[in-house]
């Protein structure tokens, strides 16, 4: 049966993927940045997990606004990056495990998740990001994806509380895959960032660090969120925060608390890196 | 016609991309997810007027775009992720119009995001 073994959450800030892409690991912009990945590395390279669920949502990419699904679970055999239109280098296509994404849908579907199913789609920097962090010099990509990718873009969007359910029900599906795979799931975007209006630039340390610290023991508590406390708390852009809460909720009740470390700024950005193992 | 009042109206210097934006914004946003393109760049660059008009933008929007006043470009309904990509044109990244939206110096903007991120919490 597969497993699930971890849960990651990053942020997908596009600037990370220049800097990764130039190799700027120990510049002292950086540096702080980049060392709290370290544990990560080191967790993946021993766990060595095959398949990734990345949870993210797209900018632009693959989806446009005439139409915006909800959620959307891809399965694909391979899934490409493509010109994002603002100088982000492309990177290779990314492998999936389209039978697996099937038992997924199968799972999220018959447990009342009215899902999009895409068997040819495009992934941007919001995947990307944290894969070529982890593995920044790997030619191919030593890993599988199940993207599910989450409108954060047009409101309304989905409640941090359907978001956490979704995971929950992500992690019974995998739970219950008939091959022995090991399985992670990544929660990426935020933290609290504004790129919107004249708020811009809106960052809050505080709220950031209280989310992490409510999501390893009391994540319940914060699918009392509404968009409208994240908007106001994190940013416009901060609502992404909602992909920490699916990655959260396909873990189970009771984790281990690995790794985290916050830096501020990344760009206009909060960063996080959390990394958590669930237990029985 | 009418839109209800959203409880997020009232978040001071805040654009919430609903749908109200979302259909103000559709030919500005349109014509820069076209922007994805290379050859669609080099085309509004050789002639912005007649591109953006192809797209059916309004005046407004036309003259925001030519601008490049982001603040404007929002209030018109584009939203930051395609605005991003005309962003890009011109040779800018969101920490620039984050400064011009904010009204402050590109300097002045990354000290106040630093200063942000050294709060003691």
């Amino acid at each position: 049966m597969a497993t699930i073994v971890g849960g990651f959450t990053s942020s997908h800030i596009p600037a990370v993927g220049m800097a990764t892409s130039r190799g700027d690991f120990e510049e002292p912009y950086w540096k702080p940045f980049f060392d709290g990945y370290i544990p990560v590395r080191k967790w993946m390279e021993k766990v060595k997990p095959d398949v990734a669920v990345v949870v993210y949502n797209d900018h632009g990419l693959n989806f446009f606004l005439d139409m915006v699904p909800t959620f959307t679970v891809g399965a694909a055999p391979t899934y490409d990056n493509e010109d994002e239109g603002w100088g982000l280098k492309t990177m290779p296509p990314v492998p999936g495990d389209p039978e697996m994404s099937w038992h997924i849908i199968e799972h999220l579907v018959k447990n009342e998740f009215d899902i999009a199913i895409a068997q040819e789609m495009k992934v941007d920097h919001g995947l990307i990001v944290p894969i070529q962090v982890i593995w920044p010099e790997a030619d191919t990509w030593p890993i599988q994806v199940i993207p599910v990718a989450v409108n954060t873009v047009q409101h309304p969007i989905p409640s941090a509380k359907r978001c956490y359910d979704l995971g929950k029900a992500i992690g019974d599906a995998v739970r219950s895959y008939p091959e022995d795979k090991k399985v992670v799931v990544f929660g990426t975007g935020g933290m609290s960032h504004q790129l919107q209006g004249q708020r811009s630039g809106f960052i809050n340390k505080r709220f950031d660090l209280d989310f992490m610290a409510k999501m390893i023991d009391r994540p319940e508590e914060l699918t009392k969120l509404t968009t409208t406390d994240l908007v106001r708390d994190a940013g416009s852009e901060g609502v992404e925060l909602i992909m920490w809460l699916t990655m959260r909720g396909a873990l189970g009740k009771n984790v281990k608390h690995l790794h985290s470390n916050y830096h501020a700024p990344i760009s206009n950005t909060g960063s996080g890196v959390v990394l958590l193992e669930p237990v029985d | 016609m009418a839109w209800s009042k959203k409880d997020y109206d009232d978040i001071p210097g805040t654009f919430v991309f609903d749908g109200r934006r979302s259909l103000m914004g559709w030919p500005l946003n349109k014509m820069c997810m076209s922007f994805n393109d290379e050859a669609k760049r080099d085309e509004f660059k050789g002639d912005v007027d007649t591109y953006c008009r192809r797209f059916g933008l309004s005046e407004d929007q036309i003259q925001a775009v030519k601008d490049m006043d982001a603040l404007k470009l929002m209030e018109l309904g584009g939203n930051i992720y395609y605005l991003a990509k005309l962003i890009g044109i011109y040779g800018l990244n969101v920490q620039d119009v984050g400064a011009q939206m904010r009204g402050v110096s590109v300097e002045e903007f990354k000290a106040m995001l630093l200063a942000q991120g050294q709060e003691e919490v």
